[in-house]
């Protein structure tokens, strides 16, 4: 079984490989979507079988060389599969499997096609790589191709050059977070002497609590969180990401590379429980995050911008989950979150499918006759991210809440709940203004208005199946089903260290009061849903053309000039600084000096020549000249 | 008296080579020049190479100065087609031959000690005893000195031909 | 006889000359008198010669006078050759035309 355990990460390298030499030419379409898809499935079985056996026997963990060795720093190239590792696997095949397949339907008629999954499996090895390594220079090695692949697989059609800045602009915002999450990796290395994971978590014992170095590596290995899970001050690549293929955005920027964060928070929890000034500063961004994105989310009509503001909120909320010291929480969430939102991403994919390329929902309209079954599955994705009871969202944003309640107190968890509401408010918002009401669009639009393809239904039908489910993974205790909290005992187990992987959290308050908040939570949600079917049925309440905005409209749908403002303070003087630069140190400076140098030789040499002009007088008085020097040097 | 010998004939040779050099026609150019190399003559009889006197007269004024009158006849030159440079060029001229001037005389004295012995040997200039020394000391360079001449004559009579059909 | 003339009057007067030759050889652009002012330097330097020879009692003084005389003989005669030559190719003895080894 060990010797196995390589091929999860490998092929789908492998697949790269294969696509990306032969898929251009000797491939058929369908070939190269086999090929990209199949070494997807392989993993997830493969991850089925090693969490059959991490439940059974423990964390497995295996080197395949030493990567690494150079005076005291040892870091082999070594895999640890343990209950938290194994999970985001299985997050990552499956749901990537699931998005697999749906491409081979969406980009179907693309050229590309075989680069497309080509970077597709190159992107699931490097997230492989990332939650299955056993020591930070691992997971730093997926987290920079993750990176990669984000930025190539953004700027995928790359002949746009707008689609190209987009892609630039999601590399280097992750590089500023990367810079942090480094400086965090060398102060652990100096710290504790190692960078593997079992080393590092075995010496926490030997430190106090709040102590100072603690507190910086957390909270550099925060901003790198901030960086790659879009949250403030770095969140704007992901909403300007949508410029990559919709199949992209469910799976990087959805359901597994923004998360991986959130998996580098709950790997280091033991770091992060030592430092509670560092939680609160999470908890803080989380919070702040969540609330500011929805905001922007209630005024966006692209349904690509909603469903990323949407991503940008949900990952606050993760956030906001593991300052409270709810890690296993945020995990649930993050699993419950890679189900829908990759249902309601894949669902826009095929509604811009349907209405070949139209992605303004101002445009769109009544289609839930003309696409019945992404209809009812993003009607489901909708309640299940606004809280609607059973659904798998209703589960983990009440068990995140009840935390926020327990550590923060009522007025923490009142603003988390406004950011529930939130998010109610502008997905519904997007389900009734996309499938209800009359349709807005072209009659050319209308005539070619269809379903889409099996191969895209029924991954959907999958999803959506798993995001109504997903609740039972983690049902809490004070419902008195079983099996109680089966995730928070899943990650509880022994790790590698002999102590638990995610230690059980207990909540301090008592049932009562925490169906009253489940209570409070529901009646919420469905008011919303029910007042915004009743508001947005009157077509005057749809959403008006650009110029016609006014007020905290008008800011909300300029995403607080944010971009705007980050422009003009860091992108135009950067550029002038280049241009300065480059114009006194390149042009003036060196290429001076040096085109200076050519030019001078050729001076002298111009002046030289003109002593061989041919005139004889000359010659001659140079000849008596000469005789002269030398006289002079020898007798005087 | 031998002083005042001396000085005439210097004079007399300056300032004929001052004439050579300033002249404007060549023709009178050429008779200077034989005029100062016929004081050099009396030079050489003062200081008794007798020799030495003779060849010179007979070898530069009779056969050079007549080969470079023959040509300058050939040429039909006269003051008319005599080019001048322009009035920088004889003072950069006479300024360079100022200050190799200065530059010589001023190596003589301060570089190299003149000794001469109290009493000259004045026989020195005699043919008897010059040819002593040529033919026993200096007889290769002697010979050497004839293939020269040969040398001199094929190339001259080369140079000159008309067309190069040997 | 000698004695009343210090060796150092030949030197000044044989630089004199030479200095003149020089002096016509920068200043003149016929190509004869260039020649003549060559020979009028040479003709310096063998003033000197003999004089050292016969102020020292050397023979060798005299002899190596001789040999520039052969040398300046054959040279003058060359010279013409050539000169002649030019002549007929630029119909000028003008030293300044002969500048077609430039650059």
């Amino acid at each position: 079984m060990q010797s196995l355990l390589p091929l999860i990460p490998f092929l789908p390298l492998l697949g790269f490989l294969i696509n990306g030499i032969f898929g251009r030419k000797y491939f058929s379409k369908t070939t190269v979507g086999l090929v990209g898809s199949a070494p997807l499935l392989v993993s997830f079985l493969l991850s089925l079988a090693a969490f059959n056996q991490v439940a059974t026997s423990g964390p497995i963990s295996f080197s395949l060389y030493q990567f690494l060795a150079v005076d005291s720093l040892q870091v082999p190239f070594g895999f640890l599969i343990d209950q938290l590792s194994v999970w985001m696997m299985l997050i990552v095949t499956g749901v990537g499997f699931l998005i697999h397949v749906y491409s081979i339907g969406y980009m179907h008629d693309d050229d590309g096609m075989w680069r497309f999954f080509a970077y597709l499996n190159l992107f699931i090895f490097s997230m492989l790589l990332l939650v299955m390594g056993d020591n930070f220079l691992m997971l730093f090695f997926g987290w920079e191709g993750v990176g990669l692949c984000s930025y190539l697989l953004i700027g995928f059609w790359y002949t746009n050059v707008e689609f190209g800045k987009a892609a630039r602009k999601a590399f280097i915002m992750n590089r500023i977070g990367d810079l942090g999450l480094l400086l965090g990796i060398f102060l652990i290395y100096k710290t504790f002497g190692s960078i593997q994971y079992a080393q590092v978590f075995g010496q926490l014992g030997t430190l106090e609590i709040g102590a100072g170095v603690v507190t910086t590596i957390c909270l550099l290995l925060f901003v790198g969180a901030i960086g790659k899970s879009a949250q403030i001050p770095l969140y704007t690549w992901l909403p300007d990401a949508m410029a990559g293929p919709t199949p992209v955005s469910a799976l990087i920027h959805a359901a597994t590379m923004v998360t991986a964060g959130i998996y580098l928070i709950a790997r280091c929890n033991g770091l992060y429980s030592l430092s509670p000034d560092a939680l609160h500063v999470v908890a803080i961004v989380g919070l702040a995050t969540s609330l500011f994105a929805a905001f922007i989310g209630l005024r966006q009509n692209d349904i690509k911008k909603v469903l990323a503001y949407s991503t940008v909120s949900q990952l606050g909320l993760m956030f906001l989950a593991l300052g409270m010291g709810a890690y296993s929480s945020a995990m649930f969430h993050v699993t419950t979150h890679a189900f829908f939102k990759a249902l309601l991403f894949l669902g826009a994919g095929s509604v811009i499918h349907a209405l070949g390329g139209e992605q303004d929902i101002r445009n769109m309209g009544g289609l839930r006759k003309a696409l019945p079954i992404t209809f009812w599955i993003f009607l489901i994705g909708t309640f299940a991210i606004s809280g609607f009871p059973l659904l798998s969202g209703f589960f983990s944003k009440d068990e995140i809440f009840a935390h926020v309640y327990d550590h923060g107190g009522a007025s923490w968890w009142a603003l988390a709940s406004f950011g529930g509401l939130l998010t109610a408010v502008y997905m519904c918002r997007l389900l009734y203004v996309t499938f209800f009401g009359d349709f807005r669009g072209t009659e050319d639009q209308k005539h070619h208005l269809h379903e889409s393809p099996a191969v895209m239904t029924i991954p959907l039908i999958i999803l959506a199946g798993l995001s109504v489910v997903g609740g039972l993974l983690n049902l809490p205790h004070f419902l008195h089903i079983e099996p109680a909290s089966w995730m928070a005992h899943w990650f509880a187990g022994n790790g590698v260290t002999g102590a638990s992987v995610i230690p059980m959290g207990k909540i301090g308050i008592d049932a009562s009061t925490e169906w009253m908040l489940m209570g409070i939570a529901t009646a919420v949600a469905l008011a919303v849903i029910a007042v915004g079917y009743v508001l947005y049925s009157k077509p005057a309440n749809l959403p008006v053309e650009d110029a016609e905005l006014s007020g905290l409209s008008k800011l909300f749908a300029n995403k607080f000039y944010v971009d705007e403002i980050y422009v003009a303070l860091f992108v135009n003087p950067t550029a002038r600084l280049s241009k300065m630069l480059h114009y006194y140190a390149d042009v003036w400076g060196l290429d001076g000096v040096v085109n200076g140098v050519g030019k001078g030789v050729m001076e002298l040499g111009g002046y030289f020549r003109r002593l061989q002009n041919g005139n004889i007088e000359y010659y001659l008085l140079g000849m008596v000249a000469g005789i002269m020097l030398l006289l002079l040097s020898v007798f005087v | 008296m031998t002083l005042a010998l001396f000085l005439t004939l210097a004079v007399i040779s300056v300032i004929t080579a001052l004439l050579v050099v300033l002249s404007r026609n060549p023709i009178h150019s050429v008779l200077y020049l034989i005029l100062t190399f016929f004081t050099i003559a009396g030079l050489y009889i003062m200081l008794n190479a007798q020799f030495l006197a003779v060849v010179h007269i007979i070898v530069y004024s009779g056969a050079i100065m007549v080969l470079f009158l023959f040509v300058m006849m050939l040429l039909n030159l006269n003051k008319d087609t005599e080019p001048q440079k322009s009035i920088y060029w004889k003072v950069g001229g006479g300024l360079a031959a100022g200050m190799l001037l200065v530059t010589l005389v001023g190596a003589m004295r301060g570089g190299i000690e003149l000794q001469a012995s109290a009493t000259p040997d004045s026989n020195v200039g005699l043919v008897e005893n010059l040819g002593k020394v040529l033919f026993t000391d200096f007889v290769v360079p002697f010979e050497i000195a004839g293939i020269l001449f040969l040398a001199a004559m094929v190339g001259a009579v080369l140079v000159g031909k008309r067309d190069l059909k040997l | 006889m000698l004695e009343a003339v210090p060796i150092e009057y030949f030197v000044y007067l044989c630089t004199l000359l030479f200095v003149i030759g020089v002096f016509g050889v920068l200043t003149r652009r016929n190509a004869i008198v260039v020649l003549m002012c060559i020979e009028l330097m040479l003709n310096a330097v063998n003033l000197l010669l003999a004089a050292f020879s016969t102020y020292l009692s050397d023979a060798q003084g005299q002899i190596l006078v001789f040999f520039i005389m052969v040398v300046a003989a054959a040279e003058a005669a060359v010279g013409l050759g050539i000169l002649v030559m030019i002549y007929r190719n630029t119909k000028s003895t003008d030293i300044s035309l002969l500048d077609q080894l430039r650059n």
